[in-house]
């Protein structure tokens, strides 16, 4: 089984090197949405003009490498049971759409799974690039490189005054989202983030939960994007975008200092309490970890809990979700084993952290 | 808190119904809200796209007051995917890049509020298929470039520039009557 070293790690191997303020930002994501020209959208294509574009996809790019991103699988999402889906989405190497498509649906992913093409998803390409910690010029001039070597085997649905057609009007024009996923504990607990998310979206950005579009914030953790596509160019999205996360990252911290200064060992009560819950804990529903982990990790920040890994949070968020659990038990769980194989898999983990 | 019909997911949503001044509270999962019936979806949730398409309806709204049955009897349909402009308004989605053109006349005021006031592309440019584009775009920076040479009176330097403008100009031009040819 090909799939075997997508599901056997919970955090991608990309994810384990350092960036830049990643005490806050734990990834950048660029993604693009481009269609082949002549061939209808994938909401309306037949099956055969769908199958024909995996088929372009499968000759030109499995097992290729470009730069450093090497031997691309090509993945046929019919061919996943119900609970590989679900892994690939929570990896977020795939959106819940594509999970959801039964026929002429593919991903083709880069070993490191830095690099994930959905193929034939809303729009026929979407290319995505993560990279760790806050660094969105970086990935957009890998994610530019990438398109163009997609391009020198598919034409582009491309017009001249509306740029790159896409499916949905909230695409046009670049087709790019960009995104950066952010810990925020210290503004979400002083409310300060609720009173700042009017202004970041007049500012044509949005906030979201971890899981993108209409999912709950869990653990803290944001999803910052550009929501304007046409007009700007990609680069000054970038920038505007780049601008209003260091802002964030700033009031993060001061926020975090505030706290520290102020709480009186309430702060330092919680961190630790939450790390005995996480340590000793029989049974734990998913969002009580979620919140856990993001007080854990908060003091790792902080210095407060040493000798634990900064990747604890991304590793576990990531490791704990339904899809992840149950592919480790090998059969389908219900809520309740869940939440006793999750205490028990936290449990394993922090033990290992002390050898 | 989890929800209360099927005990498996996160209830995500609460409603509270006063009958006769009993209140109760329900807390529920987005799934149960709508296999229960606790609430009426147009098929999947309630997403961005619906608010879009209520964007659109706007647009439609405006239309049908004037003039109902013409607007029933001269439907725009896209020649190539045979998408008609109604059910572009309900799923709020494209279905090629033909229809681009074909609903060219009523998508601009979308686009508008879509993306604050844009209608016009001005990112990346296909690296293969953008012919005479990057062309253009080249002696747009330039433009804008003897604009600001002017501005601080180098008055040379904005000369060499115009040349190379020129010189685009021509690359343009000649290729074009090659294609033409």
């Amino acid at each position: 089984m090909t799939l075997e070293h997508f599901m056997k790690q919970a955090i991608s191997p990309w994810m384990q090197e350092g960036g830049p303020d990643n005490d806050i930002v734990l990834s950048s994501r660029i993604r693009l949405a481009r269609n082949c020209a002549d061939t209808p959208f994938p909401i309306i294509a037949g099956e055969n003009s769908l199958e024909k574009i995996c088929h372009i996809f499968q000759q030109s790019y499995e097992h290729q490498t470009f730069q450093n991103y090497e031997d691309f699988e090509f993945i046929l999402i019919n061919d996943l049971t119900p609970i590989e889906r679900w892994v690939l989405v929570e990896k977020h190497l795939i959106s819940p759409h594509l999970a959801k498509k039964v026929q002429n649906a593919a991903a083709l992913i880069s070993k490191n799974e830095q690099v994930s093409v959905m193929i034939n998803e809303e729009d026929h390409i979407r290319i995505q690039l993560y990279f760790p910690g806050l660094q969105l010029a970086k990935a957009l001039k890998k994610a530019f490189d990438l398109d163009d070597w997609i391009e020198e085997k598919v034409d582009y649905a491309f017009d001249e005054t509306k740029g790159y057609l896409t499916s949905c009007p909230t695409n046009v024009g670049t087709g790019m989202r960009a995104s950066v996923m952010m810990h925020l504990p210290a503004l979400t607990v002083t409310k300060q983030l609720n009173r700042m998310i009017p202004a970041i979206n007049q500012l044509g950005h949005v906030v979201r939960g971890i899981y993108g579009e209409g999912s709950e914030a869990q653990g803290n953790i944001f999803q910052i994007s550009n929501q304007i596509t046409l007009g700007k160019s990609e680069e000054d999205i970038v920038e505007d975008l780049q601008s209003v996360v260091q802002q964030l990252i700033e009031y993060e911290r001061k926020a975090r200092n505030r706290i520290i200064e102020q709480s009186n060992k309430s702060l330092e009560d919680r961190i630790y309490r939450s790390y005995g819950i996480l340590e000793y804990s029989r049974i734990i529903e998913s969002k009580e970890a979620a919140t856990c982990l993001s007080n854990v990790r908060l003091g790792i920040d902080l210095g407060l809990i040493k000798n634990v890994s900064r990747n604890i949070l991304n590793q576990l968020m990531v490791l704990t979700q339904p899809g992840f659990l149950q592919h480790y038990a090998k059969k389908a769980l219900t809520a309740n084993e869940r939440d006793v194989l999750r205490a028990s898999l936290i449990r394993e983990r922090l033990q290992l952290e002390k050898k | 808190m989890e929800c209360q019909e099927c005990h498996k997911r996160p209830a995500s949503l609460h409603f509270s119904q006063t009958v006769n001044g009993n209140k109760t509270e329900v807390y529920v999962c987005e799934v149960c809200a709508k296999e229960k019936g606790y609430m009426t979806y147009p098929e999947e949730g309630y997403s961005l796209h619906d608010l879009l398409s209520d964007l659109f309806n706007f647009d439609a709204a405006q239309i049908g007051s004037h003039n109902k049955t013409f607007q029933q009897t001269t439907e725009l349909q896209c020649p190539e995917c045979k998408m008609n402009f109604s059910s572009f308004k309900r799923t709020g989605k494209f279905g090629c890049a033909q229809c681009y053109h074909t609903f060219s006349k009523h998508i601009d005021p979308i686009f508008r509020r879509v993306h604050s006031g844009n209608t016009k592309h001005s990112g990346k440019i296909p690296k293969r298929k953008g012919g005479n584009l990057h062309t253009k775009k080249q002696i747009e920076q330039h433009k804008q470039e003897i604009q600001q040479l002017i501005e601080n009176e180098a008055f040379e330097e904005a000369a060499i520039v115009r040349d190379k403008i020129k010189e685009l100009e021509r690359q343009i031009h000649h290729s074009e009557e090659v294609d033409d040819s």
